[in-house]
């Protein structure tokens, strides 16, 4: 393992940590409003400052990068099944079922999901809870992106389905289901893997993205697409605190990234 | 000796060789003056076209502009309008009242759907307009019509022979290149009645306010209209001279509950609405206070009803009241009570409702945020929702699927019968119950009544009275809970002299027929 391998991971286990026992250190909670001190710079009590409302900035920088390290993993496993079952179907069934799930994935992929999700979140129930609300958001991002994934997933299982073992094992008489439980899965699950490394970081940016157009998650539930709206408009060179949910979603981007095996999954 | 004069000669105001430079935040939406709906396009049309009468926006009075006079009869259902002679179209056709009654009729035509032309509808249609001689018209009304000369800020007089539409008009300036999207230039119109001192305004269309307040300060732009308040407080502090905050404006930020009896939401819900203790209680429950300090830094005045207290004539004097205590006791008196923190009603319903508003609105978004705050201390639970514009306006004007909704209302003019289409109960943009075929309650009857009655009033102090009880009903029933009057926050570079902004839109270039520009080697 590399060091910088290393690195990311002990970056990522660092601010999971920290992300996921803020409940335990936070002073307050994010939703609490001291209005006393809006905008206020950084303190002993506020060590990355307040926001516009007086708000914590730390720990609201916290329950949002909770929130993405919670779900967006969630989306992106959802989005890898999801490819596994279609893209291995295609790949392993070949023929018509092939060119019929690999045209829905290219109709997938022209897809103007953030659109999509525009008008799927202006149809949702107006009192859902903040928090389903996001989950709502993070569960149609998994479900919508599993194009990309799928076809990636069909290649490595088509390529494998004419491998020498593929053949031997089927020329023995191996059943299907065997062929695929014992054979095929288990050859496909490092693919599979560097799609998920590779989709958490998207589905992160992805809902950072709604949160600066300001359809992300709902108030008082802080996300770091929420909290990087604030830098609309602030003085980053006489603040530069400010910056802080910008550098945690690079670090995050950044550190998912790294730790995506180097191995060759060319197949 | 000469270098000093020399100096003092480049320090003077040079006219007219130089360009103004500003930005509108949207590509305007049209530029055919009869339907102007928004605020870039409001924009040229006020520099672009020309009008009878125009308001002073800064002290809100009528004065004549392509009209050189006009005279309302005592009744006040006619206006006779003389009109300026020796003006010609640029394409040289002369300004006669064939025009006039040519830019009304194409007004009032159904097929066009002019939202302007409301302002001249009544219960008894609308007006005739007839041409008296070349130079005068006679505009008479179906019924006695308050503030009529106010009507024709908004209606530009258009040519009648002029073949294509839009065509160049009378305003003090003509639209020389239009790159949609990027920017719009205009020259100084050879045709105008009053030829401005700034020859060239170029127009740049820029959304991101970072990019326009860093343009501003790099000399690249001389004007911003409308600053939020973060911005505004940023320049002031860079460069105190340039922040202008030109006072409380007309337009006011309002919570309103939907009212409507076909309102796809629960009955239950539907009764505390229509319940006017549980609107006071919300109302009193919302510390405006704390609103116009933390989110508008002191630029905005808590608003007691839809009046901003800097409208000095209509503003019948009332402080907003926050009063939490009474409004849980209120509650309580209707059967409300507090379960475990949380609000219920006598049927044990947890009081919870979703405010909605337009996603990208910071200002808006952090409104609805405090209220989150201000009301879950009596119990009551909101839940904020964002929509993206179209989806908003889907919700509130036709499935009427919302249960709350907060949003802002832009006035240009402080006169009463400005409100008309928000407060008459039949009016499509009557907020809590809109189109409504008859009035659904005795006090909105009570509204109509009084707001038809000011508007065919001619007698100020009559229409006054009227007005502060439509005022203290709207106090009494709380069907909109008015929060703040935010201030008008814009930017004037040093290098514009003689920037007069004022609270109504356009507050900084209104005044363009006073404006000059400094040249930029004086400034250097």
């Amino acid at each position: 393992m590399s060091r910088l391998r290393v690195a990311a991971l002990s970056v990522l286990a660092l601010v999971t940590l920290a992300a996921m026992l803020a409940p335990f250190w936070a002073r307050s909670s994010y939703e609490v409003q001291f209005r006393e001190t809006p905008d206020a710079r950084p303190s002993w009590k506020f060590p990355l400052g307040t926001d516009a409302l007086g708000r914590d900035r730390l720990t609201r920088l916290a329950y949002g990068t909770r929130v993405s390290l919670l779900l967006a993993p969630a989306a992106a496993l959802l989005t890898c099944l999801e490819a596994a079952v279609l893209g291995g179907i295609a790949g392993f069934a070949g023929g018509r079922i092939r060119s019929i799930i690999l045209f829905a994935a290219d109709l997938f992929l022209t897809l103007p999901w953030l659109f999509l999700l525009i008008a799927v979140r202006a149809c949702l129930p107006l009192n859902t809870s903040p928090e389903l609300s996001v989950a709502i958001t993070f569960v149609l991002l998994g479900a919508l992106g599993w194009a990309a994934p799928a076809r990636i997933v069909c290649a490595a299982v088509a390529k494998l389905r004419q491998s020498d073992f593929i053949l031997q094992a089927r020329a023995m008489g191996c059943s299907r289901a065997r062929l695929l439980m014992r054979h095929l899965i288990p050859n496909v699950a490092p693919v599979l893997l560097a799609q998920i490394w590779i989709a958490i970081p998207v589905y992160i940016l992805a809902e950072a993205t709604l949160g600066m157009l300001g359809l992300g998650v709902a108030e008082p539930l802080p996300s770091l697409g929420s909290i990087l709206r604030d830098l609309q408009g602030a003085n980053l060179v006489a603040e530069p605190w400010q910056l802080a949910p910008a550098v945690v979603l690079a670090v995050l981007a950044g550190a998912f990234q790294l730790v995506l095996p180097r191995e060759d999954y060319s197949v | 000796m000469k270098r000093g004069l020399l100096l003092v000669v480049l320090a003077l105001p040079v006219a007219a060789q130089n360009e103004l430079r500003f930005a509108l935040h949207d590509e305007p939406k049209t530029l055919d003056p009869f339907l102007v709906a928004d605020e870039p396009a409001e924009a040229i049309r006020y520099l672009t076209e020309g009008v009878l009468i125009r308001i002073n926006r800064r002290t809100q009075q009528s004065e004549a502009e392509l009209a050189k006079s006009w005279k309302i009869s005592p009744d006040s259902r006619r206006i006779t309008i003389e009109l300026r002679s020796g003006l010609r179209f640029p394409d040289g056709s002369p300004f006669t009242s064939a025009d006039v009654v040519k830019s009304f009729e194409r007004l009032f035509d159904g097929s066009l759907h002019s939202p302007i032309a409301d302002a001249f509808q009544s219960a008894k249609g609308r007006p005739k307009v007839a041409a008296l001689n070349d130079h005068a018209v006679v505009m008479e009304f179906p019924a006695p019509t308050g503030s009529i000369e106010r009507l024709f800020d908004q209606v530009a007089m258009v040519s009648a022979r002029a073949e294509h539409r839009p065509a160049p008009g009378l305003g003090p300036y003509l639209i020389a290149e239009h790159k949609p999207g990027v920017r719009i230039v205009l020259k100084r119109n050879p045709s105008a009645w009053k030829q401005p001192p700034i020859e060239t305004i170029r127009i740049d269309i820029e959304q991101n306010r970072d990019l326009e307040l860093l343009r501003f300060r790099r000399g690249e732009l001389d004007l911003i209209d409308k600053l939020t308040p973060d911005l505004y407080e940023r320049l002031a502090s860079e460069l105190p001279g340039s922040a202008v905050d030109a006072g409380p404006t007309s337009d006011f930020e309002f919570l309103w509950f939907n009212m409507a009896p076909q309102a796809a939401i629960p009955e239950y819900k539907k009764a505390w609405f229509r319940s006017v203790a549980f609107r006071k209680a919300i109302s009193e429950a919302i510390n405006r206070d704390d609103l116009c300090r933390v989110i508008y830094r002191g630029h905005a005045t808590p608003a007691a009803g839809p009046v901003s207290p800097s409208n000095q004539v209509w503003f019948h004097a009332a402080r907003p009241v926050f009063d939490p205590a009474d409004a849980t006791r209120s509650l309580a008196a209707e059967g409300f009570r507090l379960q475990n923190g949380g609000l219920r009603d006598s049927a044990g319903n947890a009081v919870e409702f979703a405010i909605v508003t337009n996603a990208g609105s910071k200002s808006r978004e952090r409104i609805a945020a405090m209220i989150q705050q201000d009301l879950a201390k009596i119990g009551v639970k909101v839940n904020v929702v964002t929509l993206d514009f179209p989806s908003l306006i889907e919700r509130i004007t036709r499935s009427l699927n919302y249960e709350a909704s907060l949003l802002g209302f832009v006035n240009i003019d402080p006169d009463p019968s400005a409100l008309m289409n928000v407060l008459l109960s039949s009016a499509a943009n009557h907020p809590w119950n809109p189109s409504e075929k008859t009035p659904a309650t005795e006090w909105e009857a009570e509204i109509d009544r009084l707001m038809l009655a000011q508007a065919e009033s001619s007698d100020l102090r009559v229409r006054k009275k009227q007005f502060d009880r439509v005022q203290e009903i709207l106090r009494e029933q709380s069907p909109m809970i008015c929060l703040l009057h935010p201030n008008a926050l814009s930017a004037v570079s040093a290098r514009v002299a003689s920037a007069n902004p004022a609270p109504s839109f356009p507050h900084t270039f209104w005044d363009f027929g006073h404006m000059m520009l400094h040249s930029m080697n004086a400034r250097r």
